[in-house]
């Protein structure tokens, strides 16, 4: 995409858990409109580096920014709507119905609640939106966050292992997010060990290994 | 859209009651060990009626103490990576968010002081002077031990070793709250002035509530 604005941009950036190096020395850009995926086995760095990209860690050296807020900024908080982040395990409250905690999420984002009804129909869950999250599959739990991403629109995409424990039409779910969010201007970032389910919906790949970018 | 810090601080409050009403924590563990603490001591002293009435209101106050900060220490301080981090991706601001679940606190605590409180009248046989200030005093208690719980919990979560910091944070600035209600009570039972507990119900809130505001930005941080 000809002069495409830069969605994250990092450069030289590390991070440290105490003595352990986790990430090191990684440059890595994100532009508007592209999809990109990182592989690499287990404790590489990418679940790491998906959350410092999603502004939940700070790096310990070098530099990078999302949105054009800088990663190290204490205003960074403010960027957080614009990412949707899907992690290993779902941030469910396990005592509340799946709509009462995606109309948390609304009302805390200004979100009116019919949108969370339509999305929750949009991922199939349209019969359980009353049903405690306690009493809710994993399956049905992943659902629901692709709701979340869909009621909320975020701008950047950033899914770890978004294809894993899925049936057919929920794995169909995550290309559809991802393919509408980098239609709308938007960037996604894919996390996996699954190559070939990847490769087919992103633009680019990088390889992590010990905390570096290939 | 965006949302005021308030209507944020209303959200988290909302969340937190909704989770206590579905858990019943406070319902059916916390609120029945205080009744049970308050029960042992007649069992204990023997029921004479007037060192009853001498210790009730302290003993009344040391439960809450005790037993009302596990309330909400035990809200802030419990929730998952996971679920820290979507509440902290709704960009909700963090002093909203510590506003929001000490105010839930304050709420839950304030229905168990009450429910405690007739407790103790009944098994202390307290007769109650200046029934006018009462509900000022339980209020300005609930809110103290809320904002020191929340905070208290907001430490709790950046570290799992914090853990063992908690009784170090509470028990020191819970002290002013439990001598200040305590004295209140017995200045409203002596017929005395109570205006400087109440000043100091007010100042100790002040403080507690400005140093949450003012670390919960922080604390999410290194969480």
């Amino acid at each position: 995409m000809p002069n495409a604005t830069t969605i994250v941009s990092l450069a030289g950036a590390a991070v440290r858990a105490g003595a352990v190096s986790i990430l090191r020395d990684v440059d890595f850009t994100v532009t508007e409109g592209e999809s990109v995926g990182l592989f690499g086995t287990n404790g590489a760095g990418k679940t790491t580096l998906l959350r410092l990209i999603a502004t939940l860690t700070r790096p310990s050296a070098g530099t990078g920014s999302v949105f054009g807020v800088d990663l190290s900024s204490p205003d960074r908080f403010i960027v957080r709507p614009r990412i949707g982040y899907i992690g290993h395990t779902p941030g469910w409250y396990p005592e509340l119905t799946l709509m009462e905690n995606l109309t948390f999420v609304a009302h805390a984002m200004g979100i009116e609640d019919a949108l969370a009804i339509s999305s929750l129909e949009s991922v199939g869950l349209g019969g359980a939106i009353d049903r405690r999250v306690d009493r809710c599959s994993h399956g049905m739990k992943r659902r629901a966050e692709f709701a979340r991403i869909l009621m909320t629109k975020p701008d950047l995409l950033l899914l770890d292992e978004p294809h894993s424990a899925l049936d057919a039409d929920a794995i169909d779910l995550v290309d559809d997010l991802v393919a509408r969010t980098v239609k709308r201007g938007g960037a996604a970032v894919l996390v996996s060990h699954d190559h070939a389910r990847v490769e087919a919906v992103v633009d680019r790949t990088y390889e992590i290994a010990e905390g570096t970018l290939r | 859209m965006s949302v005021s810090f308030f209507g944020q601080a209303r959200t988290v409050a909302s969340r937190d009651l909704l989770r206590e009403r579905r858990s019943g924590e406070v319902a059916w563990v916390t609120l029945p060990f205080g009744a049970v603490a308050l029960l042992l001591v007649p069992i204990a002293i023997g029921t004479d009626a007037p060192t009853l009435r001498a210790v009730g209101i302290g003993m009344f106050w040391v439960v809450v103490m005790l037993f009302g900060v596990l309330v909400s220490v035990r809200r802030t301080g419990a929730d998952s990576q996971s679920q820290k981090d979507m509440v902290s991706l709704t960009g909700i601001d963090p002093a909203a968010s510590f506003v929001g679940s000490a105010w839930a606190s304050s709420l839950l605590l304030i229905v168990f002081e009450v429910i405690l409180g007739l407790l103790t009248i009944a098994l202390y046989d307290i007769r109650i002077v200046g029934w006018a200030w009462v509900p000022l005093i339980l209020i300005l208690v609930a809110v103290g031990l809320g904002l020191l719980g929340t905070l208290a919990g907001g430490i709790v979560s950046t570290d799992r070793s914090a853990a063992a910091l908690v009784p170090l944070i509470v028990a020191p600035m819970s002290v002013p709250l439990l001598i200040a209600a305590t004295q209140a009570f017995e200045g409203l039972r002596l017929g005395h002035s109570i205006l400087t507990w109440i000043l100091m119900l007010v100042v100790v809130v002040l403080v507690l509530a400005i140093a949450g505001v003012l670390s919960a930005r922080p604390l999410q941080e290194t969480g």
